[in-house]
């Protein structure tokens, strides 16, 4: 089959590898009709994750049909049309039955990898490091599925594959940000990054009861998306982006706010060029311009929920804010099996219609390229959606 | 030890050889475990002597040495150094140590009495007498340390203990019946091959080392409190010498059970140790660690994790490598 691998730092290809096959007893087999990249893709693509090898499949938000079921899967048959969760999670152990799924104890083969890094091991992921269990991804034609009989949820006929695939990752996890801000009605939300996953906090955050929610990127196509679900909108390079939000909350600040940004924050100025250089002296592994923000922006008493994805240390960041205004910091990989059929069910009743995130639409060849528009956020990238039985697809 | 040395390279199989000519040698000319005692009493007398004589009369001394007299403070330190390894080696506590730090103790001396060389009435001659008096005793102390040390790892036996306990979730009853039952052991514990039990109670036990090379050890149970202890340890003539348990303690309010795994394997010196080695790698804990986290996926979700036979493009060699000790 073809697969896109990691192949280094911002490399990466399309190779011929052998097609999967099943393992454990509870494992599937996918063929992938559609799957996409991930903003959080391109933290493995510029080299911030650690323990990616050469070789390795990428890919986390992925759906297809069952072609090859394990002994152990009783609820799915050959054929079922089914998306799958990014985190890979057994059911079984003491965090699944909290339904903290992306924290499963059992689904991580390397986990005294992680152990290491990190105190504890979460879940094993799809494509995303060896540290995180070094699982085969689905930016492929086929991809196994281990604890199949948990994960992976049958969708109905009558919608696509564009309007499921993201219940895979990014419409959990912005709905989580979201579910994490302890939305009153009617108070503020502001958003850092209108990403994929920033627009659908937005979107959630309205229909969690906000009564405003501030966007807060550089990017117009980006802000565009953003306003048309209802944001208002600030360029952060126009203006003074702490200002504008004392302002526009008359002084007190916003009740939660949100960082969709995580690792690899983009800022201007000194700050920016202070991390750039923390981080290529391997002083700090993260870049938290955004988090510093949030933090000095947030409320008293406001909570700060962090779907972006940090990794490592990071320095100089106001802790002293964090306590003396009695913020709640709420984050973690989304617990994506908890979410998935509340949100098909939002999806079926047409509260939230998932592919107006969307912006390139490609076939397998094309993969490589569009990690480097995604990654310069060229062609007014914002979402890549891909058919990998297809060479390649008509652009838009 | 038959079967490691038959399946051993040729090469390591003549050091062996070489080794055992050596202390058989050291056994005719009588360098016993006695003789040993008895330098290590000599030393220390000596050093208590040389000691008190520094810290009484170091003047004196120091013109005996050829030092001149005018290092009084230096000399009284060094005695009270003398006195204090002297000690040591006449408590026989921890010999190997403090024959060590007498070595150490030399080398001090050897360094002040080059530099007593600058002192205006240094008197060469004596100095050089006096190093020369250091360097024996240098010799004789290093000839006792390598003989403690070598004795230190021959006669320490299961020093190496590991602990290590994970929370799983199943009864001290469902765990201890699927442990006691011997046989379920090679389905979590990576590097076993096989157990048998036999009818006397006692157990052999088969672990693959590397390549084709198997290690053997049979074991007993010397106490067993059902569902929530065993405890084994090796017969003699194993290859493999350990003894260590499992306990079962419950966590709590339907949290499961709290395995904690102890075993205390023989030294790593020798034969043995290599053997151990070739099992365990450098790390018996974390390899104790993860047959650990593989039994509770076994019982929690019926299978290990792993992606061991799964696709990938085309690997570096470090890639290979590091993949292939994946699970």
């Amino acid at each position: 089959m073809k697969a896109l691998c990691w192949q280094g730092i911002h490399e990466v290809g399309i190779e011929e590898v052998p097609d999967p096959h099943l393992i454990n007893p509870r494992d599937a087999i996918l063929k992938v009709t559609t799957t996409a990249i991930c903003g959080s893709d391109l933290h493995l693509y510029d080299g911030y994750v650690p323990s990616m090898y050469r070789g390795d499949i990428l890919g986390h938000e992925f759906m297809g049909e069952v072609v090859e079921l394990g002994s152990g899967v009783e609820n799915l048959a050959i054929g079922d049309r089914v998306v799958v969760p990014f985190p890979i999670a057994c059911g079984d152990c003491f965090f699944c039955a909290k339904e903290l799924f992306s924290l499963c104890e059992n689904s991580n083969p390397n986990a005294h990898l992680a152990e290491k890094f990190w105190g504890h091991s979460p879940a094993g992921l799809f494509g995303y490091s060896h540290m995180l269990g070094g699982y085969a991804g689905g930016q492929a034609q086929y991809v196994r599925v281990p604890f199949a009989d948990i994960g992976p949820m049958k969708v109905p006929d009558h919608l696509s594959d564009e309007q499921v695939l993201f219940l895979s990752d990014i419409l959990p996890t912005g709905y989580m940000a979201a579910e994490n801000c302890n939305i009153e009605e009617g108070d503020t939300v502001a958003v850092w990054g209108c990403g994929p996953v920033g627009l659908f906090a937005i979107k959630s955050a309205m229909l969690l009861g906000a009564g405003r929610v501030i966007a807060i990127d550089r990017f117009a196509e980006r802000l565009h998306r953003a306003a048309s679900v209802g944001a208002h909108t600030l360029n952060y390079e126009e203006i003074d982006v702490a200002e504008a939000l004392r302002e526009l909350t008359g002084g007190r600040g916003p009740d939660s706010c949100i960082d969709a940004v995580g690792m690899e924050a983009h800022m201007p100025g000194v700050h920016g060029a202070y991390d750039r250089i923390k981080t290529r002296l391997k002083l700090e592994t993260d870049r938290p311009g955004v988090l510093r923000q949030a933090i000095m922006a947030c409320r008293n008493g406001g909570t700060l929920s962090i779907p972006g994805v940090y990794g490592g240390v990071i320095d100089k960041v106001p802790f002293g804010a964090v306590v003396n205004k009695g913020i709640t910091i709420k984050t973690g990989q989304t617990h994506v099996h908890r979410y998935m059929k509340p949100l098909l069910a939002r999806i079926e009743n047409g509260e939230i219609d998932p592919p107006f995130v969307i912006s390139h639409r490609i076939g397998m060849e094309e993969i490589p390229q569009a990690y480097r528009t995604f990654r310069d956020k060229q062609d007014e990238c914002v979402k890549v959606v891909v058919k990998p039985w297809a060479e390649r697809q008509a652009a838009g | 030890m038959s079967a490691v040395t038959e399946s051993m390279p040729s090469g390591e199989a003549r050091n062996h050889a070489t080794v055992t000519r050596l202390e058989r040698l050291a056994e005719q000319t009588g360098l016993d475990r006695l003789d040993q005692r008895r330098i290590n009493r000599a030393l220390g007398w000596f050093s208590v002597g040389l000691g008190l004589a520094q810290i009484l009369a170091p003047r004196n001394l120091g013109r005996l040495i050829g030092a001149g007299e005018d290092h009084e403070t230096v000399m009284r330190l060094c005695g009270l150094r003398e006195i204090a390894s002297g000690i040591g080696l006449l408590s026989e506590r921890a010999p190997a140590a403090s024959a060590l730090s007498r070595v150490a103790g030399d080398t001090v001396d050897l360094a002040l009495l080059g530099a007593a060389l600058r002192s205006p009435d240094a008197h060469p001659g004596r100095l050089l007498v006096a190093a020369t008096t250091v360097l024996g005793v240098t010799a004789v102390d290093l000839y006792a340390a390598g003989r403690e040390a070598r004795t230190a790892l021959a006669e320490a036996d299961e020093d190496i203990p590991v602990r290590v306990s994970l929370a799983i979730n199943a009864s001290p009853e469902r765990l201890y019946e699927f442990w006691r039952n011997f046989e379920n052991l090679p389905r979590f514990m990576q590097h076993l091959q096989s157990v048998t039990r036999r009818s006397d109670g006692t157990s052999h036990w088969i672990s693959k080392a590397s390549g084709d090379l198997c290690l053997e050890w049979d074991s007993e149970v010397v106490d067993d409190q059902p569902n929530s202890l065993i405890a084994w340890r090796t017969l003699p003539g194993s290859q493999v010498k350990h003894h260590g348990s499992v306990l079962f303690e419950p966590a709590g309010d339907g949290k499961g059970t709290i395995v904690y795994v102890d075993v205390a394997y023989a030294a790593p010196g020798g034969q043995r140790g290599a053997a151990l080695a070739k099992i365990f790698g450098s790390d018996p804990e974390l390899h104790i660690a993860r047959d650990l986290r593989s039994l509770k996926q076994l019982l929690e979700t019926g299978e290990i994790a792993t992606t061991r036979g799964q696709s990938s493009g085309a690997r570096s060699l470090l890639g290979r490598t590091l993949t292939r000790s994946e699970p």
